[in-house]
């Protein structure tokens, strides 16, 4: 059983109140941080984490934080990114409806070492249960006095308020969440300069991922050091891990990170196994836009090594014969997944999600749902297969922000791993668009 | 012919009028055109549901903005409605994760029970469906929202027939903390 960091507490009766959080435990790090602590001490500690990104890029946090300008007389701003909506992800919204005041914690904390004065939480939209269990949870603390003018008497004054988006997966990209916090349409910036120097309001600014915000208590109550102890190599600390799909028993895990994959898909104090008695077929396991894997890669590397839920080991081999942690957002799908329909939905998505700015992933994104439709119900040729691997490549690294890689990536890997499944589709399309139509591999071609 | 009278000019509530000062004074005094998406929230709610451009037009004075930077937001966002909509109006996620365990089925079942296609409203005019991209609940697929409720696991007749006789017995439920205490929003009065 692995520790529990975040999400100890988590269904203790009424966590979500300030008082019984605070009877276990809460606030501890805000009262150490600004009555024992430097700002700077703080952001040293959160270095000697090794905490990275949760969101799903997995940069370190502490190095970020070390980008931020702080020229005199500026005001800066912490930006906690609560816009979820990574198809697969869904920990950040657990997190926040049952631990309000772990986020608030962090937040004031984080804040107090970037010396923000005034911070936001950008939630998406559609969460606006969520929205309104924050800004109790925010009342509860500007009553208790861990909000507001001279904090604890500690002379440092935060402000700390919600805002709402309203339906648009790429304000979870940082640049085009800025442009949506300032009342505009979320298309992403061109970078440099980045938030660091010119975020918010052109001002210094840091933007972080909820999971990463409500680590840093736990780091600075008990040190970077001892946070870095769990993990292994240079993925510290626990992860919360989105788990759905076709597995028994989906929801949100807080794994240390290190868990051999396999014991996270088949032990019972996890996901117990795939549902309805059938055999996995494929993973994907950081969020819709990584690549996705086929059952013995994502057990195994390629080098026949046991592949554990860290950072380095779901990367080892690339993209040829690896994936991504990302977001932690982890998709299973069982034998009787037809993975061209799967990869055009996920086509489907980025198409409606593009923002429409940059012409390779505007048009790209539209042209790989229109061929992926058409191997799908049947009316694909083989050079289609090849067309859609083409376009993936124009997508990649032609665009602003990495839209364009999270729409391309997902296709180019369903082809390189299911390749003989297009196939199917186009020599085949009378058996394939039957209704229930399963793949069961090459030798149905013969 | 008959005269037609001028449609009077939208108004914002007291209870919205006052949660729109509180939200201002969570921004800067120079950047109050940060309040424009959760302002646009209120104004769904307060107005039936969607944001007429007659509406949208109000949110611009509200925030001393040119009407052009309310309509190039609205239409980039999936949440607000442009035309007129049903007394509820059922969000179905059908991206990947719903579509495996059972969006597409979900979609089919509630049009055949509403009688609404995705996109319409049903004829008794109280249910819109709209198929919507991943609300981050993909552990309780399949999903539908109706303004900030999520219904879950939304994978048996029962929990479907549960969720509309839930939304039958309703003609409106509040969408911001402000309409808890307040009086009846403008889109009820004038039922």
């Amino acid at each position: 059983m692995g520790r529990k960091l975040l999400t100890e507490h988590i269904n203790v009766e009424g966590i979500e109140t300030f008082d019984v959080y605070r009877k276990h435990g809460g606030y501890r790090s805000v009262e150490k941080a600004l009555k024992t602590m430097t700002p700077d001490e703080v952001v040293e500690e959160v270095k000697k984490s090794g905490l990275r990104g949760r969101g799903g890029a997995g940069f370190p946090a502490g190095m970020k934080w070390s980008f931020l300008a702080k020229p005199e007389g500026v005001p800066r701003y912490l930006v906690c990114n609560a816009d979820e909506s990574e198809p697969g992800t869904f920990k950040d919204r657990q997190l926040m409806s049952k631990l309000p005041h772990l986020l608030i914690e962090g937040m004031i904390t984080g804040s107090y070492a970037l010396g923000a004065r005034t911070s936001y939480i950008y939630i998406r939209g559609e969460l606006l249960y969520v929205l309104r269990i924050l800004e109790k949870a925010i009342a509860e603390a500007y009553a208790a006095g861990f909000l507001g003018e001279n904090i604890l008497g500690s002379g440092y004054s935060l402000d700390l308020h919600v805002h709402p988006g309203a339906g648009a997966y790429i304000c979870g990209e940082e640049t085009a969440l800025l442009e949506s916090l300032e009342g505009k349409r979320g298309n992403p910036r061109n970078k440099p300069p980045f938030p660091a120097v010119q975020g918010l309001y052109a001002r210094p600014t840091v933007v972080n991922n909820v999971e990463t915000i409500a680590a840093v208590p736990v780091i600075v109550n008990e040190g970077g050091d001892e946070y870095a102890k769990i993990g292994i190599g240079k993925s510290t600390g626990t992860k919360l891990i989105s788990a759905c799909g076709h597995l028994n028993k989906p929801g949100i895990y807080e794994i240390e990170l290190g868990l051999p994959v396999e014991e996270f898909i088949y032990s019972d104090e996890y996901c117990g196994g795939i549902w309805k008695g059938r055999d996995l077929k494929a993973v994907v396991a950081g969020g819709s836009s990584v690549p996705i894997l086929p059952k013995e890669l994502i057990l195994k590397t390629a080098a026949g090594e046991n592949r554990l839920m860290t950072y380095e080991s779901l990367s080892d081999g690339g993209f040829v014969t690896g994936t991504m942690l990302g977001s932690g957002g982890f998709i299973a799908m069982d034998e009787t997944t037809c993975i061209v329909k799967n990869t055009w939905n996920f086509s489907r998505f980025y198409h409606h999600e593009s923002c429409g700015q940059c012409s390779p992933c505007r048009e790209g994104t539209g042209w790989m749902e229109k061929v992926l439709h058409r191997l799908e119900h049947g009316h694909g040729a083989m050079h289609d297969i090849d067309l859609l691997v083409s376009v993936a490549k124009q997508i990649e690294g032609n665009t602003i922000c990495p839209l364009g890689e999270a729409a391309a990536w997902p296709v180019a890997a369903a082809v390189r791993h299911f390749r003989d499944e297009f196939e199917w589709h186009v020599k085949h399309p009378k058996e394939a668009t039957a209704p229930g139509a399963v793949y069961r591999g090459a030798a149905v071609l013969a | 012919m008959e005269p037609t009278t001028a449609p009077t000019k939208p108004q914002f509530s007291p209870a919205a009028q006052a949660e729109i000062k509180r939200l201002l004074s969570h921004y800067p005094a120079d950047k109050s055109k940060s309040a424009l998406l959760p302002i646009l929230h209120i104004a769904q709610a307060e107005f039936g549901g969607w944001v007429s451009p007659e509406v949208q037009d109000l949110v611009a004075e509200t925030l001393s903005i040119k009407p052009i930077e309310v309509y190039e937001v609205s239409s980039f966002y999936t949440m607000y409605n442009l035309k007129p909509v049903g007394k509820h109006v059922l969000e179905i996620c059908r991206t990947g994760p719903c579509m495996l365990r059972g969006s597409d089925e979900l979609t089919a079942n509630l049009e055949r029970i509403t009688g609404a296609k995705v996109g319409g409203t049903s004829p008794d005019g109280n249910f819109t469906l709209k198929e919507v991209e991943c609300l981050a609940a993909c552990g309780f697929a399949p999903i539908v929202q109706v303004r900030e409720k999520y219904y879950e696991q939304l994978d048996t007749p029962e929990a479907v027939d549960a969720m509309l006789n839930e939304l039958r017995g309703q003609i409106h439920r509040p969408i911001l903390s402000w309409e808890e205490n307040s009086s009846l929003p403008n889109s009820l009065k004038n039922n």
